[in-house]
């Protein structure tokens, strides 16, 4: 059997403050396979934006294990991490983050730069995505001329381009209205159906409601972990 | 891969284009005035350098000493202590390619209703070889005129131009100290000596007529002045000390006893010229490097604003997968460009203020393309001097706070 797509095993990570050394993460045991689509929730300070921030290998854990497609990845250098940032994750963000200056079809083709993708090949990429996004039209627009709703869009574009394994998405409808977080969870749950892993951190019961497991953390611990299955197949 | 990073650094800079162009015009000045500075410098030295040429090269000009009698003492070169004899045999020592003695002064030249006051000079042959003297047209005088003290003279340019106007002095009479001399050439233009003195304001007699018919002497053969050239500059110094030795021996100077003459070394004179306009030039280009100095500073500081300006931007590139290298290359190509575009401009308003300065004024300016280099090279260092402490900075960003960076 292959093995899981995510499985961290005692993930700590803590932090040095003045008042001493604060423990982020206490020891997080979890095994996510590929294909799954897990809410990560709970309220501020629990420690799950710390847990987003490992799993997408923008830190490191201070301790324990962090096992991403079967390889420790938990003491690996920067570059290390940032290639596989660049190759095995798509990060889609609250403030959509995208880089104002350039159009969408740039935007969405920036993670292509930086794996050594020519020209030519990158802007047809990014034409594809933005078409699967539904901003066809749009590849030569400026961020700030769209919608929020369309914004978000375009960075799940992005986040898809180097056909990644796992999305990452944290609060990725925090600052959206409910109808334009309807489409953009449905839009999670299409790629999701396409085979794409996707972990989102929210604290809505609503948008998490679109995963199939739910993991709740509460003072740097995982306290719940639910499966409901079919439960985002029932929504569309 | 660098095409892309081109491409945004030239976007980076599009989107401040006030500030970018200000951040410029300190490379711009700074390369302007680095190659405008160098291009005068080096136009002094080239000015200098043909001053020397014109002098003639390993000269010792021999001087007769002060002699005093009565208590009176005459200034160098008043006594009759040198000799043609003197001359002859310096002109066998080693080393030694031409003695020519010299006798010169003032006096009023005539022609026709035209009158000037010029230097007159009478030597030898030698002279036009050891001052590397030609006529532009007719011909220089021999050794035969020397014998029978002709009176024949040879004209520089100025004094012709005085005396002749537009006509040909060759063939031409002139009237010094009520004697007839016939010119038979003009001499070459030589300009100013290092002194500022108009070199060609000047004539030019064999130096037996000079003593006999112009300046007359109550010493016969005795010379004030002798032109010695050494056949090269390393042998100058021998040259000198048996020069010492000879005369002190033909003048029977007892041990202890001052020389009765002068040497002056114009070799040394002239090094000291160009070693003064090239420490000129030196500090010119000193001092215009300051504001290439400055220049650059400018550029770290504003490198550093826009990376803490784009602090988020850095934190979303490393997220989606930018490596610190890529961040490092991103900053340190925009403040290369910066400072390469600068000097590109610099270099073409340096060059143009060096060529106005060159038209307004008779200043010689010289550009050569080891100047251009050299600032093009400093501008591109500095670029990457002063962009890699921004771009190390930008590079060394932790991604997750760089992304909560509003």
């Amino acid at each position: 059997m292959s093995p899981p797509l995510i499985r961290v095993a005692a993930l700590g990570k803590s932090y040095a403050t003045a008042a001493g050394p604060f423990a982020a993460l206490r020891g997080a045991d979890l095994s996510i396979e590929a294909g799954d689509f897990v809410a990560i929730m709970g309220p501020s300070g629990s420690g799950k934006s710390t847990f987003m921030n490992l799993l997408g290998c923008l830190d490191t854990p201070t301790s324990g294990d962090y096992f991403l497609l079967g390889r420790n990845v938990a003491h690996l250098g920067k570059d290390e991490l940032a290639s596989l940032r660049n190759g095995c994750i798509g990060f889609v963000f609250q403030g959509f983050n995208l880089l104002q200056r350039m159009t969408l079809a740039d935007n969405v083709a920036l993670p292509l730069v930086y794996a050594g993708v020519e020209r030519g090949a990158r802007r047809q990429r990014a034409l594809q995505e933005l078409a699967r996004v539904g901003l066809a039209g749009y590849a030569d627009s400026l961020p700030s001329h769209i919608s929020g709703g369309q914004q978000q869009r375009v960075a799940i574009a992005r986040a898809l381009i180097n056909s990644p394994q796992l999305i990452l998405a944290d609060e990725p409808t925090g600052n959206l209205d409910s109808h334009t977080s309807e489409e953009i969870m449905s839009l999670f749950s299409e790629l999701n159906r396409a085979g794409i892993s996707i972990i989102l951190v929210t604290h809505e019961a609503d948008i998490a409601a679109y995963a199939r497991r739910q993991v709740r953390f509460l003072d740097g611990l995982i306290v719940s972990d639910i499966t409901t299955p079919a439960r985002a197949l029932e929504q569309c | 891969m660098l095409k892309a990073m081109l491409g945004e650094a030239w976007q980076a800079m599009g989107t401040n284009r006030m500030r970018t162009a200000l951040t410029m015009l300190g490379m711009v000045i700074g390369v302007g005035s680095v190659v405008l500075m160098m291009a005068i410098g080096q136009g002094a030295q080239y000015a200098v350098a043909q001053t020397i040429s014109t002098m003639g090269s390993n000269l010792y000009i021999v001087i007769s000493g002060s002699t005093s009698s009565g208590g009176l003492r005459s200034g160098g070169g008043g006594g009759p202590s040198l000799n043609t004899a003197d001359a002859e045999a310096i002109a066998q020592l080693d080393g030694v390619s031409q003695v020519a003695p010299v006798h010169q002064g003032r006096q009023q030249l005539v022609h026709g209703a035209n009158n000037w006051s010029t230097t007159v000079v009478g030597t030898t042959p030698a002279y036009f070889d050891a001052r590397a003297w030609a006529v532009v047209s007719g011909n220089l005088f021999g050794d035969s005129d020397l014998r029978s003290a002709t009176r024949v003279a040879l004209i520089g340019q100025t004094a012709a131009a005085n005396l002749f106007a537009n006509d040909d002095p060759v063939g031409k009479t002139i009237r010094i100290q009520q004697s007839p001399f016939l010119v038979i050439g003009v001499l070459a233009k030589k300009g100013q000596n290092l002194d500022g003195r108009d070199q060609d304001d000047t004539v030019i007699v064999p130096l037996s007529t000079a003593q006999r018919k112009v300046f007359g002497t109550p010493f016969p053969g005795s010379v004030r002045v002798m032109l010695v050239q050494a056949a090269s500059a390393e042998a100058m110094p021998g040259v000198e000390s048996s020069m010492i030795a000879l005369l002190r021996q033909r003048h029977r100077l007892r041990e202890g006893q001052d020389n009765d003459f002068y040497i002056r070394n114009l070799a040394a004179a002239a090094d000291s010229a160009a070693e003064t306009t090239r420490v000129m030039s030196l500090l010119l280009g000193a001092i215009a490097s300051v504001s290439l100095l400055v220049g650059g500073i400018g550029i770290m500081n504003i490198m550093l604003v826009s990376v803490t300006e784009r602090t988020r931007e850095i934190g979303i590139r490393m997220a989606i997968g930018a490596r610190q290298k890529d961040i490092r290359s991103q900053f340190l190509l925009e403040a290369l460009m910066i400072s390469v575009a600068g000097c590109l401009i610099g270099l073409l308003l340096g060059i143009g203020g060096a060529l106005l300065i060159n038209a307004i004024t008779d200043m010689v300016i010289v550009i050569s393309g080891g100047s251009v280099l050299v600032a093009f090279g400093v501008a591109a260092g500095i670029g990457v001097f002063f962009g890699f402490y921004p771009a190390r900075r930008a590079a060394a960003l932790d991604p997750i706070e760089a992304l909560r960076h509003q």
